[in-house]
């Protein structure tokens, strides 16, 4: 329709009008690309910073991957377990809905280094029969593990502070003598710059002295998904407490968030990189309408719709946000690759979540900064410029 | 006989409430053809503005009616109004507000990007208008390269690009020192004003009555007899 078509022409020709008006102000234009620029890459890096510190630091639970963990009920983190006696893995697999559940241990423990150093490390003792959560390996054979002293070493960015182990290296480990056969990539690295070494679970608390209780966690597999709450409401009744592996990732990010200031911190320094953006960009967008204003009352008296001056604001405003959003995003990535280069167990990660929350920041940035402006442009009125 | 461009009837203007209130326009009426270059002029405050506004369609009068070629415009709604100044209308401001960041052509072509035309196609005509006020080579400059006579010379080339029916100039010799200001009207005179056009010309500025077909006298808010019979 003849109609739709001059309507688009028109939008196109008054959003070009508004782009050009916009980037020649080359001062201005950079001044706030700069402002929302800084602002994106402050709440991305810091945001980044937390979701690679929360997924280290759920790193055992993404990789062993079992989608139901029963532990005592006062665990907070994966790394900070409550052993368990052998009767709740009797208990949990004869409860309904469970198809099967393996013991898992997960410890620390000192090797002793050729030098005569000792380097802590962290043991993952897999269930013997099954090898549940057992890592991908890179060398070796799996089947391995089951020889005299075996342990499959991770190979991540911890890996060389166990003097980069080949298969066969032999080390000591609490007195008790280990030996390489093999070595795996797993998904996440540990929070704490640790090495990681895989056994069975019966060979981790031969070696390592444990107290009484030895389960660490009872990993479970569900018959099905639906079966999960019932399996939750047994394990409960045994006095125990089951999380999903994402309600327990969850915990693990609580734990931070709430218990030790991390949350508040990254709160308070994304507010502030918000506060940043939003006055640089509102303040030198204000100033940019503000040094048009008698312009746009000229367009208004030429003929200019009032809604056609908002629609020309709101495009500048969400020109600058995006392009700035793209610039602090492509900043934040190139960054944290860089340090990822140079320490690969640097602990930053851009998640959708990361994205989400930083677009956001910028749409309600750019809303008020438009929503000063087109106030002040609706406010102005054609016969204040005649009236000079 | 002539056809009607402008014809008002009744205008009255008040500003303010009580004992606050301002009469800025009398009962106004007036008629303006095509073909003529009519001047309103008067000493500052004597509702010179507020007619030109009024006859706009920028200030509604508490009464009074406005037919711009026949057309009521105060019967139609806020975007219609809005759609006929754009169609018919070609404004000069007294301080030109042409945009600084965009280019004597692209600010001529201004009225055509609100119009439908695309940018390319706004831009030459833009040209072509910049030529006729003899302003061709300075297309790629930026108005503040410009000098005040030439500044107004692009706000002409902007205000008839799209060839409207009315052009309304409001002071537009005020900026402008007399040499340039007799040989703006005079350009506008002899080049801007056609048998399909109807100018008019708030001003107080005496040295470019020569220019008018007719000049109107304003004061107190009124229109004062006799008109003058101009160039």
């Amino acid at each position: 329709m003849p109609q739709t078509r001059q309507g688009k022409q028109l939008m196109k020709g008054i959003l070009k009008l508004a782009y050009k008006l916009l980037v020649n102000d080359q001062a201005k234009f950079s001044a706030l690309l700069l402002g929302i620029t800084f602002a994106v890459f402050l709440m991305m890096f810091i945001t980044s910073m937390f979701s690679g510190v929360m997924n280290h630091a759920s790193s055992t639970v993404i990789n062993i991957g079992a989608p139901l963990w029963v532990m005592d009920p006062t665990v907070e983190t994966i790394s900070n377990s409550v052993g368990m006696p052998d009767y709740v893995l009797d208990a949990v697999r004869s409860m309904q809905g469970v198809k099967y559940a393996v013991p898992l241990y997960s410890g620390g423990a000192l090797v002793k280094l050729s030098d005569g150093n000792y380097q802590s490390v962290t043991v993952i003792g897999l269930d013997d029969t099954s090898l549940y959560g057992r890592p991908e390996l890179i060398e070796g054979k799996i089947q391995d593990i089951y020889a005299e002293n075996g342990f499959v070493v991770v190979r991540d960015a911890e890996f060389s502070k166990l003097e980069n182990p080949r298969l066969g290296s032999e080390f000591e480990l609490n007195d008790h003598r280990g030996v390489i056969v093999g070595t795996a990539r797993v998904a996440t690295s540990g929070l704490y710059g640790l090495p990681t070494l895989y056994t069975t679970y019966e060979r981790a608390i031969q070696y390592i002295p444990n107290p009484r209780y030895t389960i660490s966690y009872v990993l479970v597999e569900p018959k099905s998904p639906d079966d999960i709450p019932r399996i939750k409401q047994q394990v409960e009744a045994l006095g125990y407490r089951a999380r999903t592996k994402e309600e327990f990732m969850k915990n693990t990010a609580d734990f931070f968030i709430y218990k030790t200031g991390g949350g508040t911190n990254m709160l308070i320094m994304t507010a502030i990189s918000f506060l940043v953006g939003l006055s640089i960009s509102g303040q030198t967008f204000y100033t940019f309408i503000l040094e048009n204003l008698e312009r746009f009352g000229a367009l208004k008296a030429i003929g200019t719709k009032s809604r056609d001056l908002v629609r020309m604001i709101l495009f500048q405003a969400s020109f600058t946000a995006l392009t700035g959003y793209g610039l602090g995003v492509g900043a934040c990535v190139l960054l944290i690759w860089l340090a990822k280069v140079r320490l690969p167990s640097y602990a930053a990660m851009v998640t959708f979540g990361n994205l989400a929350i930083s677009f956001a920041m910028v749409v309600v940035i750019a809303a008020a900064s438009s929503y000063a402006a087109i106030r002040r442009v609706l406010r102005i009125e054609p016969f204040d410029i005649f009236r000079g | 006989m002539p056809k009607k461009a402008i014809q008002a009837s009744g205008l009255v203007k008040w500003f303010g409430e009580g004992e606050a209130k301002t009469m800025a326009l009398r009962d106004v009426s007036l008629e303006a053809q095509f073909g003529e270059m009519v001047y309103i002029v008067g000493p500052s405050g004597s509702g010179k503005t507020t007619l030109l506004s009024v006859l706009t369609g920028i200030l509604k009068p508490n009464t009074g009616k406005v037919l711009l070629e026949g057309v009521d415009i105060w019967g139609l709604s806020a975007d219609q109004l809005a759609d006929f100044r754009l169609a018919k209308i070609g404004f000069v401001f007294q301080d030109y507000h042409l945009f600084p960041r965009l280019t004597t052509a692209e600010n001529v072509a201004i009225p055509l990007v609100l119009r439908d035309k695309n940018w390319g196609e706004s831009i030459r005509e833009a040209e072509k208008y910049l030529d006729i006020v003899g302003l061709k080579n300075r297309a790629e400059l930026y108005p503040v390269k410009l000098s005040g006579g030439e500044q107004q010379r692009v706000a002409i080339a902007r205000a008839i690009v799209d060839q409207p029916d009315i052009l309304i100039m409001d002071e537009p010799t005020a900026s402008l020192d007399g040499d340039t200001g007799v040989a703006i009207l005079s350009f506008v005179r002899k080049n801007v004003l056609n048998q399909d056009r109807c100018i008019v010309v708030v001003t107080h500025d005496d040295r470019i009555y020569q220019f008018a077909t007719r000049i109107l006298q304003m004061e107190d808010g009124r229109l004062k007899g006799p008109e003058k019979k101009g160039a």
